[in-house]
């Protein structure tokens, strides 16, 4: 009875300020308006997962989960240097690196363009998480087959968005980069490639989710007995969520930070495109 | 015919490679299973024909597609097809639920300011999350309090296709001209006047790209959702217990069975597109 009042007044109140807040349109009022959300949010869930009682193994409330990655940091750091240091970087580098050049391979030769890039279209919309029990058979428990797995799941997406990237150099810039006699190499190093960026950044931003999934998931094929997707899948069964959440928190926080890094990068280094003007 | 050959001469290639590359990976397999006395000729052709190839070759993966797909009964556990099946209609529950969910909230997003400032920011930072990793939770739990079967893997199906859907319509329903939203005022049109002849048209070029996201999403998390239920049918279940018992002829089908899936799930939403522009005069 009081759980549901106090649930009540905390959603109300939660309503009116969102609402006044979200009316200012100053810088510091957009950034307020989600965070004060996403608080209103963890304190509903706390409220109700105490007021209510709802056992652990269903919903653990989010100070369970505070405590969960408090006591179990030694844990979650092993599984972070197991799953993304071992697999997801060297994987997501690995992909993407080969991506690229294969999308600056065929960028030589329309005919091979015109026969690989709609088959790559079509791959990167497969799922090829799938491939994950051939690669633990292949490449054995260890993290070498997750990279491989994070290696098949990110070269296709760099492969399209980097050859629809030096697809786009304008045909006036092209000219230009003739009338100075300059080579393939110079044009590529020069024009296209710096043109091709905004691509290239976009298709390594979204492989970077794509690599923390690939990874996570192959896990789940079987694994050593360390690694952020063996834990989820090990201690869900065990109903022992409270660190299962705790490994979807440093997931999470991984998966942001190198979306935002990468942002940061893009910034600094395609800060001429139009669209930062 | 300058579309089809470039692609069609690649695909030899890769087939080409792949049965040759099917030699050097099965040989010690072949070679341990052969006679002392068996020539290299012999070993090369028992390399193409062993009951769990390291890498089956392609003829080996499209009989055992043919062979599965065709010899059993759909009711069958042991044909691909019911598994397939299985797989289809969990990923198009979810997607159609998180179609009517993603809608829903896109809606509210653009005629609410409120939401637009609260949910929004939060929308755009799930891409970089990945959801996929609560599945074999969402499944446990909701195993634990006697929801089995179609509706786990639904949702979570559902929950990966509800971003890119939900940041789609959010876009589409804004992408109208501001000219033409100007001369509905000017027309006096209500909020679902406006609604109904101007945002809604204009958001379906942003409604068919974003499915060709989530459908392939939605098979996916279909898929993943039926790894920690014990693998007892679907896609997903085929490649666990292939994985289990070492039958890689079950796991290169059930994987080629999926990427057809997304294939056909894609081709159907460009079929709907063209009807759609059809319908309507020639323009999306």
């Amino acid at each position: 009875m009081i759980t549901t009042l106090l649930l009540l007044l905390s959603l109300l109140i939660g309503t009116v300020a969102l609402v006044l807040l979200s009316r200012n349109d100053a810088r510091a009022f957009r950034i307020a308006t989600p965070v004060v959300f996403g608080v209103l949010v963890l304190w509903l869930w706390q409220l109700a997962c105490v007021g209510y009682q709802i056992p652990f193994i269903l919903l653990p409330p989010p100070s369970n989960i505070g405590v969960a990655i408090a006591t179990h940091i030694p844990m979650l750091a092993a599984d972070f240097r197991q799953t993304v240091l071992r697999s997801v970087i060297p994987g997501w580098l690995i992909g993407s690196g080969a991506g690229l050049l294969v999308a600056i391979a065929l960028d030589r030769s329309p005919f091979l363009r015109r026969g690989v890039l709609p088959l790559g279209s079509l791959v990167s919309s497969m799922p090829i998480v799938g491939i994950a029990p051939i690669m633990v058979m292949w490449f054995g428990f260890d993290w070498q087959s997750k990279a491989a797995v994070v290696v098949a799941m990110t070269f296709f997406p760099m492969l399209v968005n980097a050859g629809a990237g030096l697809a786009q150099t304008g045909a006036m810039e092209a000219d230009l980069m003739r009338t100075y006699a300059a080579g393939y190499r110079t044009t590529l190093l020069k024009l296209r490639l710096p043109s091709a960026l905004p691509f290239i950044f976009n298709a390594l931003k979204l492989n970077a989710t794509l690599a923390l999934i690939g990874a996570i998931v192959a896990e789940f094929f079987g694994t050593p007995i360390v690694g952020m997707g063996f834990r989820i899948s090990t201690e869900a069964a065990r109903l022992d969520l409270g660190i299962v959440w705790a490994e979807i928190v440093v997931a999470a926080t991984v998966g942001t930070l190198s979306f935002a890094l990468l942002s940061l990068l893009e910034r600094a280094v395609t800060f001429w495109h139009p669209s930062y003007h | 015919m300058t579309r089809v050959l470039p692609v069609l001469c690649v695909l030899v290639v890769v087939i080409s490679v792949w049965f040759a590359a099917s030699v050097p990976m099965n040989w010690s397999q072949a070679q341990a299973l052969a006679d002392d006395n068996a020539s290299w000729t012999d070993i090369a052709e028992a390399t193409q024909s062993l009951d769990r190839p390291l890498l089956p070759t392609p003829a080996q993966v499209a009989t055992e597609m043919v062979t599965t797909l065709v010899d059993y009964p759909v009711t069958s556990p042991r044909s691909l097809l019911h598994h397939a099946l299985i797989t289809a209609w969990e990923s198009l529950v979810g997607l159609l639920i998180s179609l009517a969910a993603g809608i829903a909230l896109a809606i509210g997003i653009v005629h609410v300011r409120t939401l637009d400032r609260t949910l929004m920011p939060w929308l755009v930072a799930s891409q970089a999350i990945p959801v996929l990793a609560i599945a074999p939770m969402v499944v446990v739990v909701l195993g634990n309090i006697g929801l089995t079967g179609l509706l786990p893997k639904a949702l979570i199906a559902g929950w990966l296709s509800f971003f890119p859907i939900t940041t789609g319509m959010v876009k589409g329903l804004r992408s109208s001209d501001v000219m033409q939203r100007d001369l509905m005022h000017t027309y006096n049109a209500t909020t679902a006047q406006v609604f109904t002849k101007l945002r809604w048209p204009a958001s379906m070029a942003f409604l068919f790209p974003a499915l060709k996201v989530a459908a392939p999403l939605a098979l996916v998390g279909a898929i993943v959702a039926e790894l920690p239920t014990g693998a007892q049918a679907g896609l997903g279940a085929r490649l666990l217990t292939g994985s289990y018992y070492g039958l890689t002829l079950q796991i290169w089908a059930a994987l080629l069975m999926a990427g057809l899936l997304a294939v056909l799930a894609i081709a159907l939403i460009d079929g709907a597109q063209v009807l759609l522009v059809r319908g309507r005069g020639g323009r999306l």
